[in-house]
């Protein structure tokens, strides 16, 4: 783990900035920053937010000590608009599925861009995109990423409180299934027979799907992941395989739990390849 | 819990039709009666206040990775016999909150968060639960430094144990000499018989409480019936460990190819040691406010599976799923012994239901000890 920039290590004289930036995104997480609505006020005096236009008119150039990013890279200009944004940035944190991974809109990675603009647009020679979404870390580089579609704004306080401290913000990679026990949650998977990706998805949600009785479709992302390689987690193969053999899910529906929003990250990404050309009986 | 003072009247029996009688004394002492109660397709500990809220005409059917109710038509109060969460919760709390830490001038001020418990008696706890919470109260309650968060839940809690009358597919008790039925560790140990409830006393608090019940001296007849069907229990297990060779056998194991077997199936997800009546692991964290001015600290359950588990500085020691298999059966079977003198495992069988792909390490094991493979 190397050590990674925190606010309080930059330049800034008085309050540290903030800046937060939308790309291709519902405006979903940056909706969450507002959300923190006890802690507004007080964030708002401990940080100096000089850009967000969902929220205020004044915008400031920067440089910035702290970015928020949303949103994933899916028109050329995005891609060119990110690296200036970068430039500005002393610590830039993706905030979101989009930004992290890529997003729901990712999908189109698998699709036929083109025929979507076609079957869209009545003059699809207007529409300037590129084939693919993808995440942020693919442009520029990250010092923090947050899952989640929506992200926890808990989660996005703490990351903040910990950079005006000047400690490493600590991001969990563990599994939602301790969060889900931690609360005293009945598994859906085990009682109900449910495919629920909790167990290779990262926690940070507050396992909230499975405290409604849902099954867990993966939102936070892969579990761990970093670093990557056989034998280490996420065991998506092992979930995968539990879904066809004792769940019942034929390999599209496989294909299908691991191909959501977050279906771009790397090991649902090879998970859901695997089970692509797979019959019924294997 | 106190000693037995006054000598005990011996075992008596509350008719069924009475059984309400028991969750009344109980109450009318001033303890929050927690059973368990259907929720979400298992059972979770909650309020009892009348039997009709205890599990009746419901059975669990458990087996590796699956946990399913039935109904069931015997009528009796305890026919479920456990779900995810074993007592351990009530005790070793999952979040605890330690200290509010405020800055004051230059320096700072660290107050103690000592949780306000009410008195809470646990109906239906089960022997291998009992076990298990013998060995937290050997961690938390060890010599000269008991831990004061787990001791201010611990004494508050008033233990109803249920001798087995009936064992899961997932249950190895009898093999860990832990059950079926309630040795020690109990305030009042209750047997379900056909018209009666068996009730003894555990404790000089158990004892005070039995002479609020109208029970009628239980003959020899109903303390036979009683054994003969724990005894029927324990042989009707049909999983067991075979612990003779440990800890010894499972350290020479450690290059054994069935650990790779395993770990291409464990999801390193946890599940395990959060249904675990023994794990104890726990991480700290901080919860600093905005301001930076005043940061709860708080105890949170943790697990061995976990990256940041095994992340010392510089490096993680146990960076794959197999390392950290490894290290938890190796602990719960192995150095638990050695460090505690006791086995981690009390043959429960959570560990085996909740794990999502059903690994049973009663299974594993045996393999990990055969020399051949």
């Amino acid at each position: 783990m190397r050590q990674r920039p925190s606010a309080k290590k930059t330049k800034a004289v008085g309050r540290p900035t903030l800046g937060v930036f939308k790309f291709a995104s519902c405006d979903g997480c940056q909706l969450s920053v507002l959300n923190l609505e006890d802690e507004l006020v007080a964030l708002g005096q401990a940080l100096n937010i000089v850009y967000f236009p969902e929220a205020s008119s004044a915008m400031q150039d920067g440089p910035y000590d702290i970015v928020l990013v949303e949103g994933s890279i899916t028109t050329p200009e995005d891609a060119r608009r990110i690296r200036a944004v970068r430039e500005r940035a002393a610590v830039l944190i993706t905030i979101g599925a989009c930004a992290t991974a890529g997003g729901i809109q990712a999908l189109r990675n698998w699709a036929d861009v083109e025929a979507f603009k076609r079957a869209v647009y009545p003059s699809p020679h207007y529409i300037d995109s590129l084939t693919t979404s993808t995440p942020i870390s693919e442009h520029v580089r990250v010092d923090y990423e947050l899952w989640g579609c929506p992200i926890d704004k808990a989660q996005l306080l703490r990351v903040l409180v910990d950079l005006l401290a000047g400690v490493q913000p600590r991001l969990p990679t563990q599994s939602v299934c301790l969060e889900c026990k931690r609360q005293g949650h009945v598994c859906v998977m085990v009682a109900r027979g449910m495919p629920c990706l909790g167990p290779v998805t990262r926690t940070g949600c507050g396992a909230i799907c499975p405290s409604m009785g849902r099954d867990c479709y993966g939102c936070f992302g892969p579990a761990e992941g970093v670093p990557a390689g056989p034998g280490l987690p996420p065991n998506t193969t092992s979930l995968a395989t539990r879904f066809h053999r004792d769940l019942h899910l034929i390999p599209a529906e496989v294909v299908r739990r691991f191909r959501g929003i977050n279906g771009s990250a790397k090991p649902f990404k090879d998970e859901s390849h695997a089970w692509e050309h797979k019959g019924c009986d294997e | 819990m106190t000693p037995i003072e006054r000598p005990s009247a011996g075992p008596g029996l509350l008719p069924k039709s009475s059984f309400q009688l028991l969750l009344d004394a109980l109450q009318s002492q001033g303890y929050r009666v927690m059973g368990q109660r259907l929720h979400d397709g298992a059972v979770k500990w909650d309020d009892i206040r009348q039997v009709s809220d205890l599990p009746v005409g419901w059975r669990d059917v458990q087996e590796p990775g699956r946990y399913r109710l039935e109904p069931s038509d015997s009528g009796r109060f305890f026919e479920v016999v456990n779900g995810p969460e074993s007592v351990k919760r009530f005790a070793f709390a999952p979040r605890e909150p330690l200290l509010m830490i405020e800055r004051s001038h230059k320096s700072f001020r660290a107050t103690p968060t000592l949780p306000q418990v009410e008195k809470t008696a646990l109906l239906g706890v089960r022997a291998c639960d009992l076990a298990g919470l013998a060995v937290q109260d050997q961690i938390f309650l060890h010599d000269a430094y008991p831990d004061p968060y787990y001791q201010a839940r611990r004494e508050n809690l008033f233990l109803v144990a249920v001798n087995c009358a009936r064992a899961l597919s997932t249950c190895f008790c009898a093999s860990m000499n832990t059950g079926p039925k309630a040795q020690a560790g109990f305030d009042l140990a209750l047997t379900e018989l056909e018209d009666a409830v068996l009730v003894e006393a555990g404790s000089q608090t158990g004892q005070d409480l039995m002479q609020r019940l109208p029970l009628s001296p239980a003959s020899d007849r109903p303390l036979a019936e009683a054994e003969a069907q724990m005894e029927a229990c324990a042989k009707s297990q049909t999983r067991r460990l075979e612990t003779a060779q440990l800890p010894q056998a499972l350290y020479d194991a450690h290059e054994h190819p069935r650990w790779d077997q395993v770990a291409a199936r464990c999801l390193a997800c946890g599940n395990c040691t959060m249904v675990c009546p023994t794990c104890f692991c726990h991480t700290v964290e901080d919860a600093p406010d905005v301001t930076l001015q005043r940061t709860e600290q708080a105890r949170v359950w943790d697990s061995c599976f976990t990256q940041e588990h095994g992340y010392i500085h510089g490096k993680n020691i146990r960076p794959a799923i197999k390392d950290r298999y490894r290290m938890w059966l190796t602990h719960k079977l192995a150095s638990w012994v050695d460090q505690f003198g006791t086995s981690g495992c009390v043959g429960c069988g959570r560990c085996v239901t909740w794990c999502p792909v059903g690994i049973d390490l009663t299974e594993e094991l045996p393999a990990l000890l055969d020399k051949e493979r």
